[in-house]
């Protein structure tokens, strides 16, 4: 969105005050956007001393999530420019508040694509209405954006009192489901998505290394579908005393709250009643220590007062057969640098001032390959007094028809009192995480 | 408004409509056209008007005066219009509550709609009218409400009661509403019953007595299973309240247990968290050696650790709460110190917290790995964070021996990069690495020296002087290091003035013939020119020590200084425990027990975590509060206050003075001046018993000659006090009183040590206390509680503590006691369970009295009643004992057991052993008989006890024992 905007010297804020918390949205620009009470028993002029508070610690560089102003306690995030706010005075689940603030950042998103002070504005009915169903005097409610958009929509006009009703969905025990759903054809789509974190030590030696994997669902299926995954789990294998070729061990894994928790507990079953639509079925986190998928060596030499030079060296450590996409291998720079000169053996590579860092991109790196780049930079001869940090290399990659870990889907039943015959798709693709490589700039 | 208007502008040239448009109304006289909108016939119009006031209401103004207008649109069939006048409503009710009643007749309309989401919403909206008028008519419409055939009505009918109880708790009882709600609990609907439960958690809060949530094994099945059901939401309500019960035994504990467990997969952290505080609390009960206990301590682990990827602020509570669970069982998480290392790219409180644990799980077996990383993180730019790695970086040092030379290494290295605030923070570091390690790693001292000019804070100052102090003869222009700092020495803080004092002590202690002059120079500095009473008095001790007894100096000043811990900052057990019941809530993540932030909340219980009991045998020894675990098997267990009751009441500390009024105590406030002067930092003064040692050589005669005169006797006075300090009280004649033994150390009560002893004076049993501030700040408030124990004993007065009671200041107070309190048999018999309060905290310790502060004055026998009542006794009951060791004959024996109330009533000699019957009568009335055989030379005595109730006889024994040989 590129429209203009005035700039404000009191801007607005959305605040939404919950029970013993409230919510309150607020742009850097100091005033509440909207709030909600839910509960009354925190004054809501306490708000005021949020933001000082804030500064001060932002001042100091010491931020904190929880922050506290006589009894009443601060609980914050920011989302773009908004600060949602919860506060309380009583001991209050915290983790249970900054799990809600996130689900209702979700939950906004979806309904308005995107968060922030205009889309509030523009919609603060909705807004009040959301406020009213995801939570009633502090306890969380119905936080399933599909559900909701059920019964409250931003058309308000449609809303005849005679059609209105509340989806029996609300209080099932299938609460992220409605009845009636119908699809001509039943596909489900499975994304199979591991992400690498990488920390390696400024000497070369890797100092921690996992995959998260997460398997995402995209479900247009008819009706009340049950559904079983089978991956190649290793505990899963053991317990069925099966073993055919490769498994995969799962350090910990995390279920959408569709899964039934205690059979997968029991027998390790993953079974599961979808949601429709997209949806972040299952996370896991695999701890083998799997070699740097690519490997980066750099050698940045500063001479002080006149340039800087930087010689980057990234292998694939990959199956040739595999291809990594976008490779972005980011280098910091000094702040004061300038005149960026570039080399390199493939891709192309641009300084980022603002962000001080020189970009090298490759389209394409196939596995086994090896490629340089090199860049210089002038420094300018009066040095900056300004102590820098030693910000790592960052690298960013996706590699297609891949899982590190090895993991796959073995199947995937779908049963439906219908009876249709539906078809699973299965995609996997092994991306960069935090993948971090500590220089010796 | 501004803003509103500029924004509004700011849309002229986007042509889409948006509720936006609603903020232009708020311009002067707008209140007026907004009446005659809300008030016109048409429909749209009317709606339009109210989105208007709500978006004037949003931004703060104040459009109270409309109140009618509005409420007279309630009665709406559009929905989007009755949920706006709603909003309305609840905003401004409160202000305006006569006019609030004129829309009470369409909610109780609106509460018999046949559509669901109305009833709902009427029923949530009236609960959030907080209009006393209101909520008399709210009961009847929440009355229906709650047996709804519609759950949704009903899920928001059970918070209604909680938001009614909040505004009126006696009406909400008197109508019954709390049973209803209980029987929401096995609603057949999962939402439902999480709403409920949630409901009246939250009630049963500000009653902490009421056992609203009535929890038994029946209840927590059904809880189990809506666990399986319900939201992520609802599964937390039902998991917080779970963490409430105290299972009855460690099978029910496992079973719990197993069904708790799968929620650690839910991929809502706070879940994952809530769960993790009831398997926490629920293993506390499981025995260690069950295969169970280990499989689940396994289970933790990873989701602990898969928390870390959750968004900061979720991290961020994650991180503190496993700060507590590392402390509470370090073996979950000990091999997972690389999740720990921290990110370049983590927000600064992620990174501390981390540390944090880091140094927590710092082992010989990681140490090399973590220093490494610790250096790393010394050289970034985040001044906090860097201060805060070289801090652990000494720590890892004085915690993992082996690694101590690495980490001084380390530390060298980084004072080498001469960035200031690493130099100051690794010098401070490295003197408590010196205290560790005394005369080990004096080498690098050269090297501290050399930065001696770039400190410019006092700890890091403070640091260095100490350091020069310590190790004065081995550095050899000491004198005028120290010489160098004494030229601005008033411009000193008081922290570094006071080492500095001290260093310069030690400095001409070790090399008095070159220092005279610089001790001279600071003693009247410090004793003359200074305001600080702190300074003069230690000023005043140091120069009365070195012209009085310059032996007696070395003593004090150089004696061997007691070792500093390797765990700092350890959080208190029963705090940590306290914590442990809260994961996940702010209390988890400030490390403070909810009574310290939470107003109102002094009178609530203090959660424990529960003891190991049942049915598991040979488990460890149960700890305060397990008295009725299963050690009094006689009792008939229906008289046995369960576990809960029993903390409860220990805890639940009605800290009012009680109403008996008992023999005035004697109450012997010590004001030590001499403690004052020694506590703050002096370690070295203390601890040196004075004797006998070469003389020092000469040059102490001519040290200070100017003393005034005025503070000669209380300076002296003072240090009389303290070295009186190791001998006891005077001891009365007769009555035994065993020396006082320390009850609760400081360390566990927040710098609060307590010692004590019981006596009996006059027949009046008392217990001698003696409190010790070793803290910074000043104590008051003192309180004390007895939990019931054997005898009923009970303060008969209040703690007489009647000035607060100032760091390093101690008081002796006696405190009668009565024997008519509350009575339940503990194990060991004379064992007693006391609360002692002060304006910090609440501490709990336990302590023994011996039996015979209970022998009363009139427990001579009769010899026919004597003779008669041993016959009548069965002489299963009679217990036989040897006290061995002892040189008193039959006469001084008797003598001096008479002194605590046991009487000789009768003595026979046969055959030259003497036979002495002797009667005591506890203050309960349970009489004991004794025959103590005494042999002429023979050193051990025979004593036969004889009593109706056995269980005393062990400790009338150990009485006669102590009382005998002391």
């Amino acid at each position: 969105m590129s429209r203009q905007r005035v700039v404000k010297k009191n801007s607005g804020a959305l605040r939404v005050t919950f029970d013993p918390y409230w919510l309150l949205f607020s742009p850097l620009t100091l005033q509440v956007l909207i709030c909600r009470n839910y509960k009354g028993d925190v004054d809501m002029a306490e708000i005021d001393h949020f933001l000082p508070l804030l500064m001060t610690q932002e001042e100091e560089g010491l931020t904190c999530p929880i922050m506290s102003h006589g009894n009443v306690h601060f609980l914050w995030i920011k989302h773009t420019n908004l600060y949602l706010v919860a506060t309380t005075n009583k001991n209050s689940n915290a983790s249970l508040v900054y799990a809600f603030l996130y689900k209702v950042v979700e939950v906004f998103t979806e309904y308005f694509t995107e968060l922030e002070e205009e889309s509030i504005q523009d919609n603060f009915v909705v807004v009040y209405e959301l406020l009213d169903e995801l939570m009633d005097f502090g306890f969380p409610q119905t936080t399933d954006s599909k559900i909701l958009q059920e019964y409250i929509t931003q058309e308000g006009t449609k809303l005849e009192v005679a059609k209105t009703k509340v989806p029996t969905t609300v209080t099932n025990a299938v609460s992220w489901r409605s009845e009636g759903i119908k699809y001509k054809k039943n596909e489900v789509f499975i994304d199979v998505i591991e992400s690498i974190n990488l920390l390696v030590n400024a000497n070369g030696s890797v100092m921690s290394s996992d995959i998260v994997g997460t398997v995402k669902l995209k479900t247009m299926l008819s009706g009340m579908p049950e559904l079983r995954l089978g991956l190649n789990d290793r505990a899963l294998f053991a317990l069925t005393g099966r073993d055919k070729g490769k498994t995969v061990t799962m350090e910990d894994v995390k279920f959408h709250q569709c899964v039934r928790l205690s059979r997968f507990e029991s027998d390790r079953t993953i079974s599961f009643i979808p949601p429709d639509g997209e949806s972040e079925l299952m996370s896991y986190r695999i701890n083998t220590h799997v070699k740097p998928l690519i490997w980066i060596e750099s050698v940045i030499e500063k001479f002080s007062h006149s340039r800087v030079e930087i010689m980057v060296k990234a292998k694939g450590q990959f199956k040739k057969q595999s291809v990594a996409n976008n490779v972005e291998v980011r280098v910091p720079v000094p702040s004061d640098a300038d005149s960026p000169k570039f080399k390199t053996s493939t891709g192309h590579a641009k300084y980022v001032p603002e962000k001080n860092l020189a970009v090298w991109t490759i389209k394409s790196f196939p596995g086994g390959k090896e490629f340089l780049m090199r860049a210089s930079f002038g420094l300018p001869s009066v040095e900056n007094d300004e102590m820098e940090g030693k910000p790592p290399i960052t690298v960013n990659f996706e590699i297609p028809y891949f899982t590190v870990s090895g993991i796959q889907v073995r199947y995937m039943k779908i049963i439906e009192k219908s009876g249709y015959q539906a078809l699973p798709w299965v995609r996997y693709i092994t991306q960069s995480g935090d993948y971090q490589l500590r220089s010796n700039f | 408004m501004e803003w509103a208007n500029q924004l509004c502008e700011n849309r002229q040239f986007g042509s889409k409509m948006t509720d936006s448009k609603y903020f232009t109304t708020t311009k002067k006289g707008e209140i007026f056209e907004l009446k005659a909108e809300l008030n016109s016939d048409k429909k749209e119009k009317k709606k339009e008007a109210v989105k208007k006031v709500i978006a004037s209401m949003t931004v703060g103004k104040d459009v109270s005066a409309l109140f009618p207008d509005v409420v007279n649109c309630m009665q709406t069939d559009n929905l989007e219009l009755k949920k706006l006048v709603y909003l309305y409503l609840m905003n401004y009710a409160k202000s305006q509550p006569d006019m609030a009643i004129m829309a009470v007749n369409t909610f109780v309309k609106d509460c018999e709609d046949p559509n669901p989401l109305i009833r709902a919403l009427a029923v949530r909206t009236m609960g959030c009218i907080r209009v006393d008028k209101i909520t008399e008519y709210l009961c009847e419409p929440l009355r229906k409400c709650l047996k709804d055939e519609d759950p949704y009505v009903r899920k928001t009918a059970a918070v209604c009661v909680a938001k009614l109880h909040d505004i009126n708790a006696q009406l909400v009882e008197d109508q019954g509403f709390l049973d209803t709600l209980k029987d929401l609990i096995s609603d057949s609907n999962p939402m439902v019953v999480a709403n409920a439960v949630a409901a009246l958690s939250e009630i049963a809060e500000s009653h902490p007595n009421s056992n609203l949530l009535d929890l038994n094994p029946q209840s927590i099945n059904k809880l189990l299973t809506a666990l399986n059901e319900c939201t992520e939401w609802g599964q937390i309500f039902i998991l917080d309240c779970l963490a409430n019960y105290t299972p009855r035994d460690d099978r029910e504990s496992q079973s719990i247990c197993e069904r708790v467990t799968p929620r650690l997969s839910h991929a809502n952290s706070a879940v994952v968290l809530s769960a993790v505080k009831v398997l926490m609390k629920f293993m506390e009960m499981l025995p260690k050696d069950l295969d169970y206990y280990g499989t689940l301590l396994k289970k933790l682990a990873p989701p602990l650790v898969t928390l870390l990827s959750a968004e900061p602020e979720l991290q961020y509570v994650a991180l503190r709460n496993i700060n507590l669970i590392v402390q509470k069982r370090p073996e979950i998480l000990k091999h997972e110190m690389k999740v720990f290392f921290v990110k370049y790219n983590d927000p600064i409180y992620v990174k501390l917290e981390k540390l944090d644990i880091m140094i927590r799980l710092a082992s010989q077996a990681n140490i090399a790995q973590v220093l490494a990383e610790l250096k790393e993180y010394a050289t970034e730019v985040d001044v906090d964070f860097v201060r805060k790695a070289v801090r652990a970086i000494g720590r890892c040092a004085i915690k993992v021996e082996q690694s101590a030379e690495r980490c001084v290494s380390t530390l060298l290295d980084l004072i080498q990069t001469k960035v200031n605030y690493v130099v100051q923070e690794a010098i401070v570091v490295i003197k408590d690495i010196f205290r560790k390690y005394p005369n080990k790693y004096e080498s690098v001292i050269a090297t501290l020296c050399e930065n001696l000019d770039s400190l410019d804070e006092p700890e890091a100052r403070a640091a260095m002087i100490w350091i020069v102090g310590e190790y004065a003869e081995r550095i050899d222009n000491a004198d005028e290091l120290l010489e160098s700092f004494l030229e601005g020495f008033h411009d000193e803080s008081t922290q570094v003035q006071l080492q500095l004092l001290t260093a310069i002590v030690k400095l001409f202690l070790k090399k008095p013939t070159e220092t005279q002059e610089l001790v001279q120079q600071v003693l009247s500095l410090a004793t003359q020119d200074s305001d600080n009473p702190d300074l003069r008095d230690r000023g005043y001790i140091y120069w009365r020590l070195l012209s009085t007894d310059p032996v007696a100096a070395k003593e004090v000043v150089l004696a061997e200084k007691p070792l500093i811990s390797e765990e700092t900052d350890l959080i208190e057990p029963t705090l940590l425990e306290e914590l442990i019941c809260h994961i996940g809530t702010l209390a988890s993540v400030y490390h403070k027990p909810p009574s310290a932030f939470v107003e109102g909340s002094r009178g609530v219980m203090h959660k424990r975590l529960p003891a190991r009991t049942g049915s598991g045998e040979g488990t460890e020894c149960p700890d305060v509060g397990n008295a009725a675990g299963g050690s009094a098997p006689e009792a008939a267990p229906s008289i046995i206050p369960s576990q809960g009751d029993l903390l409860g009441d220990l805890l639940n500390l009605d800290l009012a003075p009680p109403t008996t009024t008992g023999p005035t105590p004697s109450t012997s406030g010590m004001q030590m001046g001499g403690m004052d002067l020694l506590g703050g930092g002096l370690e070295s003064l203390l601890g040196g018993d004075i004797g006998g040692s070469p003389a020092m050589g000469a040059g102490f005669g001519a040290a200070p000659a100017v003393m005034p005169a005025s503070l000669n006797a209380p300076v002296g006075g003072g240090l009389g006090d303290l070295f009186d300090l190791g001998g006891g009280v005077g001891m009365p004649m007769g009555a035994y009183i065993p020396p006082k033994t320390v009850w609760l150390p400081a360390m566990k009560a927040k710098g609060l040590e307590i010692s004590g002893t019981f006596a009996r004076r006059a027949g009046v049993i008392q217990m001698e206390l003696v409190l010790t501030n070793k803290a910074m700040s000043v104590m008051t408030d003192f309180a004390i509680q007895f939990n019931r124990n054997s005898f009923g004993l009970a303060p008969a007065g209040p703690l007489q503590v009647l000035t607060p009671l100032g760091p390093n200041q101690t008081i002796e107070v006696s405190l009668p006691l009565s024997t008519v309190g509350p009575v339940m048999k503990m194990d060991p018999l004379n064992n007693l369970q006391v609360a002692v309060k002060n304006n910090i905290d609440v501490f709990y310790f336990s302590c023994q009295y011996p039996i015979s502060m209970l022998f009363v004055e009139d427990g001579k026998m009769e010899r026919q009643v004597f003779l008669a009542t041993w016959k009548d006794i069965p002489n299963d009951n009679e217990s036989q004992f040897q006290i061995q060791d002892c040189h008193l004959n039959s006469e001084a024996a008797s003598n001096k057991l008479q002194g605590s109330n046991i009487f000789t009533i009768a003595k026979r000699t046969v055959e030259g052993q003497d036979m002495l019957y002797m009667s005591i009568k506890l203050s309960n009335g349970i009489w004991v008989l004794a025959e103590l055989k005494v042999q002429a030379g023979n050193p051990n005595y025979t004593i036969s006890l004889k009593c109706r109730a056995p269980e005393v006889s062990q400790c009338v024994f150990q009485c006669y024992e102590a009382v005998l040989k002391n």
